[in-house]
């Protein structure tokens, strides 16, 4: 009997390190022989931890389960009250269009038998075949940088591999320090071969010999399997001297970071690389030309190095064709906070918020109603229900005065407390500031105590709040003083009530 | 470090308690282990921090003469990241998501309830040494939120009474 329990940290959290004991005791006890694999998660999140044993070839879910649920489970799983069918069938399965999660869940994320079995390999072969098309081929996807800047991933690499330098280098950003996203942990932890494959592509793309996956240390469980992962294409030959036996070399490491936000900052995350404080670097230079130890680095997100060999596989203009406008291809939503169906849904941008919040995240965990909806993680906006007609896609959400950021969804119900979320902002701000431009530094400390103001009754306060985002969108160095203004400013928006108990016009900060 | 030769007090002289020989000998072994890496500093430190259970001050000169920077560069990193410890944590670290998916799903009441059953406030550890709250800015777990972790154990959808039976169980 096979049978396949996650081990993702989201179903880990959940108790499926104990479904799991209690499958291996209950299958020995009954003597039963099972083949049982630790496999991501699919992403539903709310189903885990989400048991799938398989009947006539077909792999049939049950969720969520308990440990106390196992003796009856491998008893008779067909009439199982938690039985929900069969896996590929689920609605929220149906209605995605899985590229840079096609195997997550699916494969033991360990096995280069299973890997290749999925697809796995086709890219970089591909890839070795043809090695002067791939920046071409990924320029064409229209892929862009997936961590939140949304640049566009060939013309980066396009900078590197036209730099002369006699060392070069692959930086994949593993630092998902955003609160409500967590894609690049769960592709990580259930496909970590997929990212080593889209390293060693752009390698080749670029010249660059050597990489590096910085992990931010809030995820262990992503470590150890990247560690494991980097360990087992080594034996496989896919890293090293001569990647697939092309005579081209490239090999990696995991790098752990040390607990600061603004690591997340490309700049900042090569100084930490470079084991140095984390702090911003002005640009120009760009990485692309003088990046980790000075030289033309590529730095980019787990997600965008991770559809990188799907690309190449199936061609760009079979990513290109999904999307909408300047957004190609599909976006990894991850769907969180307060709601009733969290998890990972992978979809070609252009659904509305309003149909990712209510059909796909189907409302609030709390049944109370939706108040506000982040996007883009703690730099993003607040949208209130009155935006939920917006597409998503990056100029569709900035001209909102959103982003879309590594679209992470976090959903709040009416108890939510604006004032209190835009302090917040500013209060992380103001705790994770590198401290190397002013604005960032003082204005975040200027903005919490300018909030306090508001909230004591001095509508005065209310322009100096504005003025001072304004200083700081414009005047930061780096994306976490510039961008902070979104939530605070989206709130003070769309919530003034929140702040002052009466509506106030809010200025428009250009 | 040439400027330093011919000063009185070089930037890197030990001007704390020294650490004893099986201390020096076990971090001398996690510098040589790391010295040839690109960027040895933070594999170092963690390794360190691994070992001694934070970042002794009288480390950070040792460290610093081996990679060619002085003590404040070291004592800069050393500070700038919220991992590394100056003070020893206790036995057990028990962290508890503050991030804004966590937040909209009761983070704020839970930590309040923890801290009052537990008699902690964040930062601080039991005085039997045992435990250490700490607040975390997302463990990736937005979506079984509100989010708790205290060594490999993870907890999703965490409730008082649940976290406070998680560190119970923990001597």
């Amino acid at each position: 009997m096979r049978i396949w329990v996650p081990v993702d940290a989201a179903a880990r959290a959940l108790g499926a390190d104990e479904v799991a004991d209690a499958i291996r005791r209950e299958a020995a006890a009954r003597g039963i022989d099972i083949a049982l694999t630790r496999n991501g998660t699919r992403g539903m999140v709310w189903l885990e931890p989400l048991v799938e044993i398989e009947i006539d070839g077909v792999r049939h879910g049950f969720g969520p389960v308990a440990p106390e649920d196992v003796p009856a489970l491998l008893a008779g799983p067909a009439g199982h009250p938690l039985a929900l069918g069969p896996v590929d069938d689920l609605p929220w399965m149906r209605a995605q269009t899985r590229l840079t999660f096609a195997r997550v869940g699916i494969i033991d994320p360990l096995s280069v038998e299973e890997y290749q079995a999925h697809g796995g390999l086709a890219g970089l072969r591909a890839a070795l075949a043809a090695p002067d098309r791939i920046v071409a081929e990924i320029t064409d996807s229209g892929l862009r940088g997936r961590g939140g800047a949304g640049f566009p991933t060939g013309i980066k690499w396009a900078t590197v591999a036209r730099a002369a330098a006699d060392r070069k280098y692959i930086v994949c950003n593993a630092d998902e320090g955003d609160s409500g996203t967590f894609a690049d942990r769960m592709l990580m932890e259930g496909d970590p071969l997929t990212l080593i494959e889209g390293m060693a592509i752009a390698g080749v793309a670029v010249g660059a010999t050597q990489g590096y996956v910085y992990i931010r240390s809030e995820y262990p469980d992503a470590i150890r399997a990247m560690d494991s992962a980097i360990r087992i294409a080594r034996g496989a030959g896919v890293l090293g001297a001569s990647v697939l036996g092309s005579g081209r070399t490239f090999d990696m490491e995991v790098r752990v970071g040390a607990g600061a936000y603004v690591c997340g900052e490309e700049t900042s995350l090569l100084n930490s690389l470079e084991g140095k404080r984390g702090v911003v670097r002005a640009k120009p230079p760009i990485p692309a030309l003088e990046g980790f130890l000075g030289k033309p680095t590529v730095v980019n997100n787990v997600l965008s190095l991770a559809t990188v060999p799907w690309i190449m596989a199936n061609g760009a203009a079979a990513y290109a064709a999904h999307g909408i406008g300047r957004s190609r291809g599909t976006m990894p939503l991850q769907i969180a906070g307060n709601v009733r169906h969290g998890g990972l849904f992978e979809v070609a941008f252009g659904l509305s918020l309003g149909e990712i919040v209510t059909a796909i995240a189907g409302g609030t965990a709390s049944g109370r109603p939706v108040k506000a909806v982040q996007v883009g993680g703690p730099l993003g906006a607040y949208f209130p229900p009155s935006l939920f007609d917006t597409p998503f896609g990056y100029e569709e959400f900035a001209g909102k005065d959103g982003l879309v950021g590594h679209a992470g969804v976090v959903v709040f119900d009416d108890t939510a407390d604006m004032r209190a979320l835009a302090r917040f902002a500013m209060e992380f701000c103001a705790i994770e500031s590198c401290g190397k431009c002013t604005p960032c530094r003082i204005g975040s400390t200027r903005g919490v105590e300018t909030i306090d103001r508001i909230a004591a009754g001095d509508l005065e306060a209310v322009p100096v709040l504005t003025d001072l985002c304004n200083t700081m969108k414009w005047g930061s160095l780096c994306a976490l003083g510039g961008f902070v203004p979104y939530p605070v400013l989206s709130a003070l928006e769309h919530f003034p009530d929140d702040f002052t108990g009466r509506r106030v016009r809010v200025e428009a900060a250009e | 470090m040439t400027h330093a030769a011919n000063t009185p007090t070089a930037p890197n002289s030990l001007t704390v308690s020294a650490l004893d020989a099986d201390a020096l000998d076990r971090l001398n072994a996690i510098i040589a282990r790391h010295a040839g890496r690109e960027g040895p500093l933070l594999p170092i430190l963690h390794d360190v921090q691994a070992d001694f259970g934070l970042i002794p001050e009288a480390a950070q000169p040792i460290i610093g003469n081996a990679l060619g920077m002085s003590r404040a560069e070291v004592y800069g990193v050393v500070s700038f990241y919220h991992d590394f410890r100056e003070r020893p944590a206790g036995r057990h670290v028990l962290r508890l998501c503050r991030a804004e998916a966590c937040q909209s799903m009761g983070a704020d009441a839970l930590a309040d309830q923890v801290r009052a059953a537990l008699g902690l406030d964040w930062h601080e550890t039991t005085p039997d040494g045992r435990l250490t709250l700490e607040p975390v800015f997302c463990l990736g777990l937005c979506a079984c939120a509100p989010a708790a972790q205290m060594g490999d154990r993870l907890m999703g959808r965490a409730t008082a009474q649940r976290v406070v039976a998680m560190v119970g169980g923990a001597r």
